[in-house]
């Protein structure tokens, strides 16, 4: 298929995903009905919504925001794995790599714990904010100070003993704190919360800004691929945009983590089935990966949705219930193709 | 073979002899009790067994003369309860076998875990009765709870009748249904308890709802157990999104409830069904 046909599938993926999203919950809008309501909001065309004031609300403030959300941090995440995947040329690296998981975890462990007389939902996200990106940058000060070079593994070293320093320290102060468990083990299980646009208002800056940064480097990305040695034979600065990369990474993976907790899977899964369906190359990767990253979240929240209605999953137990089977699958069929 | 024979001898004699020995007499009135249960601590407190406890945990917050220390039920120090020269510890909470630790070094051990219903909970407050040699008191403070509760019961049911509830564990919309504590004393009144649609084996009673249902069951009666962890009040209810038109939001009848009290199954569970007739008494149909 073309590079032009990939997108367009990939397109189509997201938006059929996002139709899903919009019409299926624990409360039943029929389509006709979500036709109307979005037709009612168009000016001069004088359509009245159907639905009752009740419905119109779970449609407009709490379903739609969340689909919104989901698309975001699911691009964000997939497109970030698999920049991390590029830059530092292992397979196994994810979003969560530098550290942005422990230091954000933190900032929310503390948010939960010390700023509890505000309302945390409001302290929490600048707070996990903060949390990830103070370690990203104490990973790569130390990564620094090793010394730079050897395909970025030093950093990659540097990003798991700063996780590990700061996960202890959170565990610590949850221990101190028990009584506030439950705050903290569901924003760790990743959720995409129900606290209408403004969310969605938090994280679209940062995702914008850095997917538009990723997507820029995607050719440089491939030249990146061959060695960190033969790619500054060519003539690229492999420091410059190693650094550009995770920067852009990192920041749009600590604004959705900050919302959405610690959504696993989505960062490694998503770029991998891209690459065994579509092949290696990050000039179609990266694209791909924020329109299929965006519409798997999607899918996974309304199966978190669904599932146990009127209860719900945490959405990080079914991107890895679904996601690793389905992984599975794809390895599977896309070597029986190869051979 | 023999020298096996020998060893299981000698280990015989040895817990004889242990057992005679223990100062675990079930007889002996305890006066040096440690309570790593915040509800056990009211309760012998209540009871008038407060000058025979000598520490509580972290979590003991109530009656503030609990003798408060930095123990805990969760992650519990055998030595640092050891410290304290307990000869009766009461946890409601048992972990890595805490209590056989305990019991090993000699110290007599009550283990209440959580109650799932009032009955339950008014057979702890006697058996702390029985141990502490307060059985009379112990059974003066339940007969008054039943009587008080039973009052309250009886004054708000007529206006309980259809009428549903929420029970707010945390912002994220953790709930517990009528399988729990909390839930059985919803159905006293008669309430319905809008999270029971939930109720499935691995929630263990407590699921988490999701936005979109509560909101389109728009419950009359909203109870928020997460004023203190979350500082949630009618003014961050009624500000979320799709609320406003919940039946609750639009009446008022949004209760707080301190989070202690609504997670405990002590003498004050009475304060709780109060608070829940007064809403349901001031609620205009």
């Amino acid at each position: 298929m073309s590079t032009r046909g990939w997108i367009l599938a990939a397109a189509l993926f997201l938006v059929a995903s996002l139709v899903v999203g919009v019409l299926v919950g624990p409360v039943h809008i029929g389509l006709g009905a979500v036709l109307e309501s979005v037709a009612a909001r168009i000016p001069f065309l004088h359509v009245h919504s159907p639905l009752s004031s009740t419905d119109e609300a779970i449609l407009w403030d709490i379903r739609m925001p969340r689909v919104v959300l989901g698309a975001l941090v699911g691009a964000m995440l997939a497109v970030a794995g698999a920049s991390y995947q590029g830059v530092f040329r292992n397979p196994l690296a994810d979003p969560y790599l530098l550290g942005v998981a422990a230091g954000a975890g933190l900032g929310a462990t503390l948010a939960v714990v010390y700023l509890r007389e505000i309302d945390f939902q409001t302290t929490l996200p600048p707070a996990a904010f903060l949390g990830g990106a103070v370690a990203v940058v104490a990973a790569y000060a130390i990564g620094r100070s090793a010394g730079a070079g050897s395909g970025g593994a030093t950093l990659v070293l540097a990003g798991v003993t700063v996780a590990a320093f700061f996960t202890a320290v959170q565990t610590f102060v949850q221990q101190q704190h028990s009584d506030t468990i439950q705050e903290v083990y569901s924003w760790i299980l990743g959720r995409l919360p129900s606290s209408g646009w403004r969310d969605v208002v938090i994280v679209l800056p940062y995702a914008a800004v850095a997917i538009t940064g990723i997507l820029l480097h995607r050719r440089l990305l491939d030249v990146l691929s061959v060695g960190d040695e033969e790619a500054a034979s060519l003539g690229v600065n492999v420091g410059r945009v190693r650094l550009a990369v995770v920067v852009c990474a990192t920041v749009g993976t600590a604004a959705a983590v900050a919302v959405s907790g610690l959504i696993g899977f989505v960062g490694i899964i998503v770029p991998h089935a891209i690459r065994l369906v579509a092949g290696p190359s990050y000039r179609l990767l990266l694209p791909l990966s924020v329109l299929v990253g965006g519409g798997f979240l999607v899918l996974a929240d309304v199966i978190a949705r669904t599932a146990l209605s009127p209860g719900e999953l945490p959405i990080g137990v079914v991107t890895a219930f679904f996601g690793a089977p389905f992984f599975a699958i794809v390895l599977r069929t896309s070597k029986r193709m190869a051979s | 073979m023999s020298r096996l024979l020998t060893a299981l001898l000698a280990l015989a004699v040895l817990v004889l002899v242990g057992a005679s020995g223990s100062p675990a007499e079930p007889t002996a009135v305890p006066h040096r009790i440690v309570s790593l249960s915040a509800t056990a601590t009211e309760s012998l407190f209540a009871i008038g067994a407060g000058p025979q406890v000598v520490a509580v945990d972290d979590q003991s917050d109530y009656p503030k003369q609990a003798p408060r220390t930095k123990l805990s039920g969760f992650t519990p120090n055998v030595e640092a309860i050891a410290g304290y020269k307990p000869d009766l510890v009461i946890v409601a909470y048992d972990p890595n076998g805490l209590a056989a630790t305990l019991r090993g070094l000699g110290i007599r051990v009550l283990v209440q875990d959580a109650a799932t219903n009032l009955t339950g909970a008014y057979t702890q407050i006697l058996a702390l009765g029985r141990v502490t040699g307060r059985l009379p008191a112990a059974t003066r403070l339940v007969n008054r709870m039943k009587t008080q509760i039973a009052a309250l019961v009886a004054k708000a049911t007529p206006r309980a009748r259809g009428l549903t509830v929420f029970h707010e564990l945390g912002p994220d919309l953790y709930s517990a249904t009528s399988s729990t504590f909390i839930g059985r004393v919803y159905q006293l009144f008669g309430l319905r308890n809008i999270a029971d649609a939930a109720d499935t084996a691995g929630s263990g009673g407590y699921p988490k709802l999701s936005a979109e249902y509560v909101v389109s069951r728009s419950p009359d009666i909203v109870v928020l157990a997460d004023i203190k962890c979350c500082a949630q009040t009618a003014q961050t209810v009624a500000a979320r999104p799709g609320w406003k038109n919940v039946a609750a939001v639009r009446t008022g009848t949004i209760v707080r409830i301190d989070d202690s009290l609504a997670s405990r199954w002590g003498p004050r569970i009475v304060n709780f069904v109060r608070a829940i007739a007064g809403a349901l008494t001031h609620l205009r149909r």
